[in-house]
């Protein structure tokens, strides 16, 4: 019986983690943004999964990868 | 015309108070580079040459979304963040990249302080004109 509450407790931790680790990614994902900012003050965010987002994203992916 | 010296002094003054900052670089408003981090000139020109095409990306989107002129912008990725900020009136442009989840706030201080720097290098003295040179 021990032996399946030892199971059973390490089964729940390994869940645990893995869901924490899949909402962190998901959580992340959703940070990636453009914000752009014009000279009235004005501002617009432009998020992941907006069409117009994804080339800026990549191009910005391009330059970070050739800074580090 | 801005020398080089300036714009080396200005980025060295950026990296040493901005930790966040990975690279960084001054671009003139031709795309020239006129400083970077960069440790050899090839990277650096690579660097100006995919900001220039970030920043005609950024420009389409501008317009796209109906803002006026377009002063400084975040890129922000899960691998780290692009910043860029542009001179007034066509002056120079600072670009940075940071690691991941920067202070954006502070980081865009620093980028403008940079620039503000540039702006109060002192200019050569102006000639004088005779007192009576237009009377």
């Amino acid at each position: 019986m021990p032996r399946r509450r030892l199971a059973t407790g390490a089964l729940l931790t390994l869940g645990s983690l893995v869901a924490s680790v899949l909402y962190r990614r998901r959580a992340a994902r959703h940070r990636e943004h453009v914000d752009l900012y014009a000279d009235d003050g004005s501002m617009t965010s432009v998020a992941d999964g907006a069409p117009e987002a994804q080339r800026l994203l990549a191009l910005a992916r391009e330059l970070i990868r050739h800074a580090g | 015309m801005l020398r080089d010296v300036d714009a080396a002094q200005a980025l060295a003054d950026l990296t040493e108070i901005s930790s966040q900052i990975v690279q960084a670089a001054i671009l003139a408003e031709d795309g020239a580079v006129l400083s970077s981090t960069f440790d050899d000139d090839g990277r650096a020109r690579r660097f100006a040459a995919g900001l220039e095409r970030f920043l005609t990306e950024a420009d389409a989107v501008r317009v796209a979304h109906g803002l006026p002129g377009l002063t400084q912008l975040e890129a922000a990725t899960l691998e780290g963040s692009v910043f860029v900020v542009r001179g007034g009136d066509g002056g120079p442009v600072v670009a940075a990249v940071t690691r991941p989840e920067p202070t954006v706030g502070l980081v865009f201080y620093d980028l403008k302080h940079c620039l503000r720097s540039l702006d109060d290098e002192p200019e050569p003295r102006a000639q004088r004109r005779p007192a009576d040179a237009t009377a």
